[in-house]
């Protein structure tokens, strides 16, 4: 296989989803106001320390803008009859794939970014591990855009039902990621349930890095982190190349 | 003529060899052991009504499907074992799928030509050269979903030789189109053939190939049962021959009942009675017309068409 041309044909794909689906309706919805709305409604009108729950915070933006940029992407282009198309340019499933999560990477990274920067400039965060910050943010991305890949398999041309699944999926799993009750303070089945969702390895390594105060040391935390991206990228190719001509 | 010009030209390899291939969904062979030739400069007619599995067979020799058994190659290459490279030698233009509407026509074109690596002073060159040999010069910085399906299908077709592949293959190209924007579609396949390009074309308008194409196969239920010029397919039915005549007024399909007429059909004010010996039925029409008190206002024989051919094979299968 031609490396430059498999490069080539990635990088074409996460241009053309910046192009059209950045400023989609259901990724604006999901992806940039749901994790707003959802710490505003936990924060406002309670005396909670803001340092110690902008670890867990980050990690939602970060988790909510990554992966609502790929879901949408399949199930729109079979709606509107662009995907065979692309099928037919020099692509395999796995550009389309990689190219899905470089989208979906960029919107989550861009957008964090952002959040991040004006909260350490408004709120004078501490951050421990400058290093640990911008690797945790890096993985954090490619782990939730390969989730939304996950979600985009489905063999379905209506994006709304996509999205809805992909909810249905992502809210229950920022109550169980040590969110809004810190990793630490949890104990019995209430830790085992919090130990199965990849976002809580990816809070837990923004706590090492912003407040120093992990429970997992941070190397585990990148380890599960990286099994979750092989894992996500095996069960999307896997489910698209079953699902790929239905719907075209 | 273009075909001629092609038919003239010494072929030495094959553009696309696909061998044996079979293809089936559950319990239905969509396509059933096809073989497919097609020589490098040749136009390629691949001809088969609604659900014979033409669509199947595109997508086997694109490299969207996988077939069940058999082999693709595109220019020497296996496009299952090397999608990229063989990708890489051709331009598609699929029936049910269109361009981008949220990008510009020349958004589209330019993005399609990243993926073959064309540079960008070549890129915006070509860009420009092709869209206006499209007819859509003016139009270029417009998004596409303003568009009309003819000026949509000439993006399309844009997109699918930015690049000059030396291998197109169109899956229906003018199904649906205005006549001027069939016209562009049908000129432009001509253009590409006559600079190099092999041309492989599925088409319900029979005697679009036959006017384009120097070899055709047909397909029915999977299998493919004819493949040969379109002058030998007419001439396998020889015997297929008709009479078309209209007169002044009109007249009943059971005035036309006689024992050397094998089908009478309508077309329009005329009618068209297939036989395999005009001179009994001329005659016939001749009296039938003094009888009845009719006008003959034309009458005329032919020879068989591709298209009588075309639905003669596939009734037969």
């Amino acid at each position: 296989m031609d490396g430059a041309v498999f490069t080539r044909s990635i990088l074409a794909i996460a241009e053309k989803n910046i192009r059209i689906y950045y400023w989609r309706g259901p990724v604006v919805v999901f992806g940039l106001l749901f994790p707003f709305l959802m710490f505003f409604t936990y924060f406002i009108g309670r005396s909670l320390d803001l340092v110690a729950f902008f670890p867990g915070f980050l990690g939602m933006m970060l988790f909510f803008t990554s992966s609502s940029v790929g879901p949408l992407v399949i199930p729109w282009e079979k709606r509107e009859k662009t995907y065979e198309r692309l099928l037919t340019l020099p692509v395999i499933l796995e550009s389309i794939i990689l190219g899905d999560i470089v989208s979906g990477m960029i919107f989550g990274l861009v957008i964090t970014g952002i959040v991040l920067a004006v909260s350490l400039v408004l709120l004078h965060l501490p951050v421990a591990n400058v290093t640990a910050l911008l690797g945790a943010t890096l993985l954090g991305s490619v782990a939730f855009a390969a989730l939304g890949t996950v979600f985009a398999s489905m063999a379905t041309d209506v994006p709304s039902n996509v999205m809805m699944l992909s909810s249905l999926v992502r809210l229950p799993l920022i109550f169980v990621s040590g969110i809004f009750i810190p990793l630490g303070q949890l104990t019995g089945w209430e830790f085992v349930l919090t130990s199965l969702s990849p976002l809580t390895y990816l809070v837990d390594l923004f706590h090492a890095a912003l407040t120093g105060d992990a429970v997992y040391p941070p190397l585990a935390d990148v380890l599960v982190l990286l099994v979750v991206i092989a894992m996500f990228i095996l069960v999307a190719r896997t489910v698209q190349e079953r699902n790929l001509v239905k719907g075209l | 003529m273009l075909c001629r010009t092609s038919r003239s030209r010494r072929r030495l390899t094959e553009a696309i060899e696909a061998d044996h291939l079979s293809k089936s969904f559950g319990p239905v062979t969509a396509v059933n052991d096809v073989s497919i030739r097609v020589e490098e400069g040749g136009i390629f007619g691949f001809l088969g009504p609604n659900g014979a599995g033409k669509t199947t067979t595109i997508r086997l020799l694109t490299g969207i499907l996988t077939p069940d058994a058999g082999s693709v190659r595109i220019g020497g290459v296996d496009i299952h074992r090397d999608p990229l490279a063989a990708k890489l030698k051709m331009g598609v233009i699929p029936e049910n799928s269109t361009v981008y509407g949220d990008m510009t026509a020349e958004q589209n074109v330019l993005w399609t030509a990243k993926f073959y690596g064309v540079d960008r002073a070549t890129r915006e060159r070509r860009v420009r050269e092709i869209l206006d040999r499209m007819g859509l010069a003016g139009r270029e910085k417009d998004m596409v979903r303003t568009f009309s399906k003819g000026m949509r299908q000439r993006v399309s077709i844009a997109c699918a030789i930015v690049h000059s592949p030396g291998i197109l293959i169109l899956d229906e190209p003018t199904v649906g189109l205005d006549v001027q924007s069939r016209r562009l579609v049908i000129d432009t396949i001509r253009h590409m053939n006559e600079n190099g390009s092999t041309i492989f074309l599925t088409t319900h308008y029979i005697e679009e190939a036959n006017a384009l194409c120097d070899r055709v196969s047909v397909i029915n239920r999977g299998r493919i049962i004819a493949t040969d010029s379109p002058e030998r397919l007419r001439k396998t039915f020889d015997t297929a021959r008709y009479v078309e005549i209209s007169f002044d007024r009109p007249v009943e399909e059971g005035l036309f009942a006689h024992g050397a007429v094998s089908r009478v059909e309508r077309h329009g004010d005329k009618w068209r009675l297939y036989t395999e010996n005009p001179d009994p039925v001329v005659k016939f029409l001749g009296a039938l017309a003094g009888r009845e008190h009719l006008s003959i206002l034309s009458i005329a024989t032919s020879s068989p068409t591709l298209e009588e051919a075309f639905v003669r094979l596939t009734e037969a299968s």
